[in-house]
């Protein structure tokens, strides 16, 4: 183990264990730096994630840094209310007592971010650990080589460099960190490495929220309006390769739609990809030879390869793939067993739509499930009937937005939700404070027992209030 | 092996029918766990009398009506429990509706523990039905004739393709533990507690651990010292013996003040527990030869041989240990290195009251904290500083009895709560469900990108009603 590893982390310990991370005026002027930080450090920004993803500038403000203004801004508003303790009701029989639940920080964090929105995947959770009056660790995903170095000179530049660090590097670093101790690890990423860190977490009792992915599905419906057609199609496209050219947890993975409309679809498709992306600038490339040689893989089967209907086009030198639409790949390729993360688009089409259900219902559960429909029966049957992390109608990718929805997933999506007051609470201890005075006390409490003990017990456990007190005086049997 | 992975297929195929989803199902389950702990009272609480030796009035007190108060909570509250609940969402997204829908996880896996052997397997369970889930439960082998019992009864009284309980040990719970749950709910230690999540971890399966710890009492000199003691002994001695999670674990109290302490303490166990506390029949035994042993180790230990002020007898063929005091132990003697677990109360002392919250932070956190005073400062100082599952102040152990109070532990005593409306919240997922319409398109969203674009999703993710309006419009054209 790295010495200065430790004591960087021990260092953490010492500012949250001198009590100033609780202090509301902590939390608010750590809040506002990052505010300051997003806003005088933007071009510094948009330039690491051009050069990590080939993230649009435009495309960066509205994924992750408009996002975090957004959601600093609410936290801002909100944060008092939420450090504030929760009174709760008390049964009469145990007056005088006051009983309250009080937030109180876990103590130091360790936040594991991802490559694909590398600045948004590290500061959300910062700031839900920051509300709820932690130190933090943060270590950047080495795979955004740029932003993780980015967030390694500002963090400490404008926030207090004590209480929360940056630690940059690869899984070397990863595993040296996990074997220390912490007090909640928050991780995004991938399935194998969520399995790595929850395990090494157990070996501390370390409470974990995971967030991994999976396969997120589109059910199409059969519109006939222009109108729906059009603004289902932008959806769709801008929630397949608009994040990340397809390299993100919520991104559509996958349609499904009924045989008669997939035709219309796809030329609506194409028709629509080429209105938007009329630039190469416009789609972010793929993170690294790695996933580009994945993403390749997928598509060497042969009946895979058959089926590409748009698209296909792959430039190795700049890890770009074109947006590529394939329609009806076997369901036992990988390209439709593994999360695709990434700009190719399978269509899988259904005798009818409410087949969709069974469809995903027989595959593990998605962060989010998509569904573009007017049929209120159908979206009830979708929310009854399938789990998922969410469910969205009609759109894709901007519940991420709302701060008052939960986000996270479910089963093999991964566990523990954030984003608004659910990222304070995530790192929050809830403490009970039960307050009783000396005044009144009930001899029937104590040994040794009888018959009359159990009696008036029975009475005022079931809060009979009157067969309590006249049995007590004796004027009952 | 193959039978505890027969019995989790046999539970996903009832889940997956939807057995378990309606509100009426969940309402007959929970009302047949009231009717099972009413009829069937004399049969529980013989079969706490054979695993432990437990009283009457502490199995009625502490499990048979915790458990029917919790179902009858349960019941009440259901209905708004299970329904969506509408969230505000924003002009960003605007026109939208956006609802928190609470859905079952799954099947789900409940593991007690062996002394509160009956409350300790339904409390969680009473929170899986209650959020629709389908549940395995494997009640601790070290309670066998409550084990057993609950093997009997839960098929008579609740649906049994739902609902199963798998009896074993060590081997049983290994195979258990290598199937897929959905959450997997644990009551018991931190050794085994770290299995159990290692284990959850090959299936990314969220867990909740309710563990122990070393509860805390600080006692200051201004305090009610008759009302005090009464309780700090029923909360000890009188929750089975001291083998609770939320027991008093070790006193801390002033130099000065620990005398008088020792002496109501003394007063208060005679009373309680007459002269020979060997002979009374209010008071539980040991559960086991293990246990016994572990505990006359702990009095053994050379280190407090001279500390011993008050108890100390031991009858092994009866698992018997007597209510016993020790006063001054040093730290480093073995009963202040883990969870007693026992009828042992050691009495440490420290110059100033104020000195206690340094020693408890040094110490890993406990799942229950207590102190006793008059003094209000003092106790605002105590629920800054310090940190534990839950604080309790002049009183002991009673806060677990209130549904509206999120009962677990942190750190060391555990991850996760339960209890009223937060067993519910343990077993469900909140499912964000957003729907939007077809209008409202902002075609600034997409690409190609312009400066006048950016300008506008800045006003729409700042909540800037100007911006909606413009976008709404269609500003800028294409």
């Amino acid at each position: 183990m790295e010495e200065g590893l430790e004591s960087e982390v021990g260092e953490v310990r010492g500012a949250f264990e001198s009590g100033r991370t609780r202090s509301l005026s902590w939390r608010r002027s750590q809040l506002r730096a990052l505010l300051k930080l997003l806003k005088d450090e933007e071009d510094d920004i948009f330039k690491a994630l051009k050069e990590d993803v080939g993230k649009h500038h435009v495309e960066a403000f509205r994924d992750e840094v408009g996002v975090l203004i957004k959601s600093i801004d609410f936290a801002l508003g909100e944060i008092k209310r939420w450090m504030a303790p929760q009174r709760v009701w008390v049964p009469l029989v145990a007056f005088p007592t006051t009983a309250e639940v009080v937030p109180e920080p876990l103590g130091v964090v360790l936040i594991f971010s991802c490559w694909n929105f590398p600045l948004n995947l590290s500061l959300e959770p910062l700031i839900g650990a920051i509300c709820a009056g932690n130190g933090v660790v943060l270590k950047p995903s080495e795979l955004a080589p740029a932003t993780s170095q980015f967030l390694a000179c500002n963090i400490p530049k404008y926030l207090d460099s004590k209480a929360v660090k940056v630690v940059q590097g690869g899984a070397e670093v990863g595993q040296q960190l996990l074997e220390l101790k912490w007090d909640k690890i928050f991780f995004t990423g991938g399935r194998r490495v969520g399995q790595i860190v929850m395990t090494a977490a157990a070996k501390h009792l370390t409470p974990v929220a995971i967030e991994v992915g999976g396969k997120c599905p589109a059910i199409i419906d059969s519109f006939t309006t222009a109108k729906d057609r059009k603004v289902t199609v932008e959806r769709v496209v801008g929630g397949k390769w608009g994040p990340c050219a397809g390299q993100a947890c919520i991104a559509i993975d996958y349609l499904l739609v009924e045989e008669e409309f997939a035709p219309v679809l796809v030329e609506l498709l194409k028709a629509t990809i080429a209105k938007f992306f009329t630039a190469r600038e416009y789609v972010s490339r793929i993170v690294n030879k790695h996933h580009f040689e994945r993403l390749s893989r997928l598509l060497e089967d042969k009946e895979v390869a058959a089926s590409i209907k748009h698209g296909g086009l792959r430039d190795p030198e700049n890890l770009f793939i074109e947006p590529t639409i394939l329609l009806n790949p076997p369901l036992d390729t990988e390209i439709m067993t593994e999360e695709i993360f990434g700009p190719l688009l399978p269509i899988i089409t259904l005798k009818k739509i409410e087949d969709s259900i069974e469809f995903v219902r027989a595959r593990p559960k998605p962060l989010v499930i998509y569904a573009f429909t007017h049929n209120e029966t159908l979206k009830k049957r979708i929310v009854e009937e399938t789990s998922s992390g969410s469910v969205t109608f009609n759109d894709a990718i901007i519940q991420f937005l709302l701060d008052a929805l939960p986000f996270g997933g479910i089963g093999q999506s991964g566990f523990g939700q954030y984003h608004g007051k659910y990222s304070f609470d995530l790192f929050s201890h809830r403490k009970s404070v039960v307050r009783r005075s000396f005044l009144t006390e009930f001899s029937f409490r104590y040994p040794p027992w009888d018959e009359r003990k159990l009696q008036l017990l029975r009475y005022a456990y079931s809060f009979d209030y009157v067969r309590f007190v006249l049995y007590f005086l004796g004027l009952k049997r | 092996m193959a039978k505890e992975g027969a019995k989790g297929e046999a539970l996903r195929g009832s889940y997956g029918a939807g057995r378990t989803r309606s509100y009426e199902w969940r309402v007959a389950q929970l009302k047949g766990i009231v009717k099972m702990a009413e009829e069937r009272e004399k049969d529980i609480v013989d079969a706490l009398y054979a695993d432990l030796a437990k009283p009457e009035t502490e199995s009625y007190l502490h499990e048979i009506s915790l458990i029917k108060s919790s179902c009858k909570f349960a019941l009440k509250g259901l209905k708004n429990w299970m329904k969506p609940e509408k969230v505000s969402s924003s002009i960003t997204t605007f026109p939208s509706t956006a609802l928190v829908v609470p859905e079952p996880l799954g099947v789900v896996l409940i593991m007690s523990a062996w002394n509160y052997p009956f409350i300790l397997s339904l409390d969680p369970l009473i929170g899986a039905i209650a959020a629709g889930n389908a549940a395995v439960l494997k009640p601790s082998e070290i309670a066998p004739a409550t084990s057993s019992l609950l093997a009997k009864l839960l098929p008579e009284y609740l649906d049994n393709s739902c609902i199963k309980v798998v009896e074993g040990a060590v081997p049983e719970t290994t195979a258990l533990l290598e199937q897929k749950w959905d959450k997997i709910f644990y009551t018991g230690n931190g050794k085994v507690g770290r299995i159990v999540m290692a284990a959850a971890a090959k299936h990314l399966t969220p867990v909740v651990l309710e563990l122990g710890g070393k509860s805390p009492v600080i006692v200051d000199c201004n305090v009610d010292l008759k009302v005090a003691v009464k309780r700090i002994a029923v909360g000890k001695w009188g929750c089975n013996n001291g083998q609770a999670c939320i027991a008093p674990d070790y006193i801390i109290t002033t130099k000065s003040f620990a005398p008088k302490l020792v002496d109501a303490l003394k007063f208060c166990l005679e009373k309680f527990y007459g002269k020979d506390p060997l002979e009374s029949k209010d008071i539980s035994r040991i559960v086991n030869s293990n246990h016994f042993n572990r505990l006359s180790n702990l009095l053994d230990d050379k280190l407090v041989a001279d500390k011993i002020v008050h108890g100390g007898q031991r009858d092994e063929k009866h698992l018997k240990i007597a209510p016993t005091l020790l006063l001054d132990v040093p730290d480093d003697a073995l009963i202040m290195k883990e969870e007693i677990f026992g009828p042992l109360l050691p009495i440490i002392t420290v110059d100033k009251v104020e000195e206690s919250f340094g020693i408890i932070n040094s110490r890993t956190k406990p799942l229950a904290a207590y102190l006793f005073t008059k003094n209000k400062k003092l106790e605002e100082a105590f629920v800054r500083s310090v940190s534990a599952g839950g604080l309790l102040i002049n009183d002991v152990a009673l806060h677990l009895a209130n549904p509206h109070l999120p009962f677990g532990g942190v750190q060391e005593s555990g991850t996760g709560s339960y209890h009223g409306k937060f067993s519910f919240d343990a077993f469900s997922h909140k499912k964000a469900v957003l729907s939007r319409g077809f209008g409202g398109e902002a075609s600034a969203r997409y690409p190609p990108y312009t400066p006048q674009k950016q300008k506008i999703l800045r006003g729409l993710l700042n909540g800037s009603f100007l911006a909606l309006i413009l976008a709404l419009i269609g500003w800028p054209r294409d």
